[in-house]
């Protein structure tokens, strides 16, 4: 464990806001982790998936003596039916397996259940499913064509979810514009690729009638809730644990059919069974996302100051609605937060969810911000490029830089940097330099580019924010109960479920600086519902502010009875008792009782303090804050390849402001992965359906995450404002990365394609179509020629 | 992504194997080899082969020697053999440089040259090596052993002239000129992925002018090989600028090109024309 060094405050030792190794590493780097699939079962489940994207159920023949579930067995679950109670939402059910129809290709159709995974594999391969095919709609445009088939019967038209907004006056303001600017972006659909792919293991227990679920989620406390619901049992006859996840990035916080049916056999057959997901299962039926068209303008006066913004959102959410946020996820946070950082106050946006016969849509990393702030960022470069500014000037002049700021949907922005962000990115990335290196390879017939991405990340919001979504389920609060245990080592009980994010360490730094003790005295319990407190889990870059915030409560508390433990031990007023290395002082004197003494006194002499403290050290704290806002800009540089399309990026810089960091090596890393992940989104990741509905992308050689090989060195610059909405004064962090970089890329690509006039407004923007625009611009040559 | 059931039988002896080989490739028998293709197709269950005759144990047949004209090259000789010079002759840099561009470290250390050339797919660096420089292919049955040219051996995508009961036992590629100049180019999205197009190229240059020209292409139509047309365009001029972006267009034009999801034919043929310029360019450094 590195010391801790003095503290901002006083004279305090500090362990927030230090670089610690996180307590979670040496077991995960040694091949100790506790990972689903790595239970053993009696049974095992391989799901017959559909082949075809529509079509009619026939008879399922199933190989004689082989135990195979379909919908037919299933008739008392009732189905997956999430709801929004605003938004024009349809409610739609999803059968645990499909019944009667298939809506895409992969939808679960039976279930084999065998010996062996190899066993069930070998089985599944003979069952036939007779599926008479029809037509599929893929394309979300083609399924709001006027007389598309209806892919459920409760959506007319196969939209889901609809939401308006207009602003008073509008139409005033945008008729008195000197300049419309417009782009028609389209985001190709991708998946999240957690290096885990789902699993799931259900144990019977036959002395209680238990089942015990162990499955990789996000969010164990729903998924018991909400299994629960399904089946009809008692909440209290299902325990869900998530042991050692291997990343979610939001595909792991909607339920998922296969887990309701995992606990299902195992009631069914008093056994234990499981279900891991291979590689090609989970690119064709876990989670999809990102699938939007995005119709943006720009109406701006003769200043190139924003006047007013008009958008028009087709999200394709495939053929359910995700569980529990609702497909409305993509949409809605498309039209709440197009409007980005800048300062803007008229806005109209149609948002629109739209049924397809393709994979369900849920939530990934950033959540419809990737395409929104990659519109928006590349309509600021349309629009500099139509005033003939530099695209960092009319950034400056339409940024926010008063707070707190309300938008025109009425988020209201607590304090941030954005225009300070902008400058630092712009001076550290040198500019000018880059401008005549630019210049210089032009001249050599190579094109660099360079491309700014500047946002606001909406962070930590608790359940006001998802109320006013209209939820039937809305989450929002977490609760932390923090003991000290009679040996004097604390232990920290959350309702989140981290999984990769390093909240046992960072939740540790906030405990130790609270107790005065170190971290390594501290766990971080969480993932099991029968040993963690109720909580939503970890998902939109809520965790370390929202369950920081419940750990900082609880902390003082436990705090505040040490101390009262202390005064009385000490006989010393309360005042002057101060708590650092693992001890109780009285400031001083060299007066001292051990944290380990007083824990012992107050469980074991608890008729010492009679009347006065209750026995034990066991707090608990909650909190449910209204959100803060982080923010950033990203600078890409890219060099690109006109014969071949292909484009390296050469340099990647982030300036960022995320309030109070906890652990700055924590923080680093989740701006690194996320921009990976955001270059991916940018240049390679896409999931390729075929018109019959079939995809083209099901192995990891077809659909193309970006691997080392492909990353840049990615330059971390921070600037932190304590935030005032977050009692840590921190802000989340987990989804900036993702969110700003496919912007920065496509600015970048547009801005090394300047000289050949052409434009792409596409992710990923593959080397085939910059190859595509680029032919345009050597015909256009030809013509003119 | 379990293979379906499968019996796997370890031969000691070439002969054991053809034997195995001769008896088992009518009931879906296949050589195992490296496995670094046919492992993750069985994974997939695109192939299910009943019986696989894995040939690792074999003595003999990692052999890796030159007589002087040829190397030869044994079953059981894996990509990584290359990485060093294999060979005291200009063949051995141009080997090593290709090599390197096939897939990752752990896939050279295990997959073989000669399974390379037996699977056949289209993208393969071993296959256009082979097509480019006019390789002789050993193969060997219970019935005998015969020799296959590169130009005959490549039928398709996945496709090869080997009957089922014929083992690729060896691979001979002639040595080159002392003063041969090579140049190797491919293009792929991301490190170590297939190429969606890759030229190899090999030329001599007498008074200074381009001769024996050898340009191949590999990833853009069902099988690599020559292209002749490229190669006219290359003899008896000048190694250069012109001569080469001539030598590429005449081998875009020439290729008949496969597509799919991330490359239409215009696309490919964009491709091609830029490997081959660049292979060109690199038989200059």
């Amino acid at each position: 464990m590195n010391a801790p060094t003095k503290g901002s405050h006083g004279d305090a030792l500090k362990w927030v806001g230090r670089a610690i190794r996180r307590l979670e590493d040496p077991a995960l780097v040694t091949g100790q982790g506790h990972f689903t699939a790595d239970l053993a079962a009696t049974h095992w489940v391989r799901f017959v998936r559909s082949p075809n994207a529509a079509g009619t159920i026939g008879n399922i023949k199933a190989p004689d003596g082989a135990l195979v579930i379909t919908a037919a067995d299933l008739k008392a679950v009732k189905k997956i039916t999430p709801m929004l109670h605003k938004f024009e939402y349809k409610a739609v059910g999803q059968p645990i397996l499909a019944e009667d129809v298939v809506r895409f290709v992969g939808e679960a159709v039976a279930a084999v259940v065998a010996s062996s995974e190899e066993e069930a594999e070998d089985i599944a391969d003979l069952v036939e499913l007779n599926i008479d095919a029809s037509m599929p709609l893929v394309d979300s445009r083609d399924a709001l064509a006027n007389g598309a088939p209806q892919i459920h019967i409760e959506a007319p038209g196969n939209v889901i979810v609809k939401g308006t907004v207009k602003t008073p006056g509008f139409d005033g303001v945008w008729a008195s514009a000197a300049k419309v600017v417009k782009i028609d972006a389209r985001s190709h659909r991708q998946n999240a690729t957690p290096m885990e792919a789902r699993a799931a293991h259900a144990a019977y227990d036959r002395t209680n009638g238990r089942v015990t679920l162990t499955c990789t989620t996000q969010m164990p406390h729903l998924m018991r809730t909400a299994i629960a619901d399904l089946l009809g049992m008692r909440e209290s006859d299902l325990r869900v644990i998530a042991p050692d996840v291997g990343g979610g990035f939001g595909q792991k916080m909607s339920l998922c059919s296969e887990y309701v049916l995992l606990v299902w056999l195992a009631r069914k057959l008093k056994s234990t069974v499981a279900w891991t997901e291979d590689r090609r299962e989970n690119l064709i039926a876990s989670f999809h996302s990102r699938d939007q068209y995005v119709t943006l303008e720009g109406a701006f006066d003769k200043d190139a100051k924003l006047l007013a913004l008009r958008a028009d959102v087709v999200s394709n959410v495939g053929a359910y609605s995700c569980f529990p946020t609702t497909c409305g996820v993509e949409p809605l946070m498309a039209m709440a937060e197009m409007p980005g950082p800048y300062d803007v106050r008229h806005y109209q946006c149609l948002a629109r969810g739209v049924l397809t016969n393709t994979c369900t849509m849920a939530a990934y990393r950033g959540v419809s911000r990737p395409i929104i702030t990659f519109t928006i960022e590349r309509l600021m470069d349309k629009a500099a490029k139509a005033f003939a500014l530099d695209p960092v000037d009319i950034r400056r002049r339409n940024l926010i830089d008063k707070f707190p700021y309300t938008s025109a949907t009425g988020l209201v922005y607590d304090e941030a940097t954005y225009k300070e962000t902008l400058d630092m990115a712009v001076h550290e990335i040198g500019v000018p330099a880059f401008r005549a290196r630019q210049k210089e390879a032009r001249a050599r017939g190579r094109y660099l580019g360079i491309g700014f991405a500047t946002f606001s990340e909406r962070t930590g919001y608790g359940s006001p924010a998802f109320a006013a979504r209209g939820m039937a389920i809305t989450p929002g609060w977490e609760t932390v109960h923090v003991s000290v245990d009679p040996s004097g080592y604390v232990e920290a009980r959350i309702g989140s479920s981290p999984h990769g994010q390093g909240l046992r360490t960072t939740l540790a730094q906030i405990i130790a600086d609270e107790l005065g003790i170190p971290p390594d005295l501290i766990k971080v319990i969480h993932g099991d519902t029968d040993t963690a407190p109720y909580g939503w889990g970890t998902f939109a870059s809520r965790s370390l502010v929202i369950s920081g915030g419940a750990t900082l409560i609880a902390a003082r508390k436990v705090r505040a009875k040490l101390v009262k433990i202390a005064s009385h031990m000490l006989e010393a007023a309360e005042n002057d008792i101060v708590l650092e290395g693992g001890h109780a002082k009285v400031a001083g004197t060299d007066r001292t009782v051990s944290i380990a003494s007083m824990a012992r006194e107050i469980y074991t002499q608890a008729h010492r303090f009679k009347g006065e403290l209750e026995p034990g050290l066991n707090e608990s704290g909650t909190y449910d804050p209204p959100g803060t806002f982080s923010n950033a800009c990203h600078v890409a540089i890219v060099d690109l390849d006109p014969d071949t399309g292909f484009v390296k990026v050469e340099r990647y810089l982030v300036a960022e402001d995320a309030g109070r960091i906890i652990n700055p090596m924590i923080a680093d890393g989740q701006v690194h992965g996320g921009v990976a992940q955001g270059i991916g989104n940018a240049l390679l990741e896409e999931i390729v359906y075929d018109g019959d509905g079939g995809i083209l992308t099901a192995n990891l050689a077809d659909y193309m995450p970006p691997t080392a090989h492909e990353m840049p060195n990615i330059e971390l610059h921070h600037i932190e404002t304590p935030s005032t909405q977050s009692i840590t004064k921190a802000k989340g962090l987990g989804e900036g990365g993702t969110i700003g970089a496919p912007a920065a890329v496509l600015n970048a690509i547009n801005d090394a394609l300047t000289p050949f006039n052409v434009e792409i407004d596409i992710i990923p923007a593959t080397p085939q179509r910059i190859r595509a625009v680029l032919r345009e611009a050597e015909q256009a040559k030809k013509k003119i020629a | 992504m379990k293979p379906a059931p499968f019996v796997r039988h370890v031969p000691r002896t070439l002969q054991q194997a053809l034997a195995m080989l001769s008896q088992l490739a009518g009931q879906d028998g296949r050589i195992l080899a490296g496995g670094q293709s046919l492992v993750p197709i069985m994974a997939f269950r695109l192939a299910k082969p009943a019986h696989l005759i894995d040939i690792n144990e074999i003595a003999g047949l990692d052999r890796l020697d030159s007589d002087g004209t040829a190397l030869t090259i044994g079953a059981r000789v894996r990509h990584a053999a290359f990485h060093g010079p294999a060979v005291d002759n200009p063949l051995a840099a141009l080997l090593s440089y290709v090599a390197r561009h096939i897939a990752h470290y752990p896939i050279r250390m295990r997959g073989t040259f000669c399974g390379s050339l037996a699977h056949a797919d289209p993208a393969s660096e071993w296959c256009l090596t082979a097509a480019t420089l006019g390789a002789t292919m050993i193969a060997k049955s219970q019935r005998g052993e015969r020799e296959i040219a590169a130009a005959d051996f490549f039928e398709g995508i996945m496709s090869t002239a080997l009957a089922e009961d014929e083992l690729l036992a060896e691979v001979r590629l002639p040595l080159l000129a002392a003063d041969a100049k090579f140049g190797f180019n491919e293009f792929s999205r991301r490190a170590g992925d297939f190429a969606m197009a890759s030229s190899l190229v090999t030329y001599r240059v007498a008074d200074g002018k381009i001769s024996e020209a050898r340009i191949g292409v590999g990833g853009a139509e069902s099988s690599p090989r020559r292209i002749e047309e490229a190669e006219s365009a290359l003899n008896g001029q000048p190694p250069g600028d012109p001569a080469f972006r001539a030598a590429a267009l005449a081998a875009s034009d020439a290729v008949d090109p496969l597509e799919d999801h991330q490359t239409n034919a215009e696309y490919r043929r964009d491709l091609v024309r830029a490997v081959v310029r660049r292979a060109l360019e690199h038989s200059l450094t």
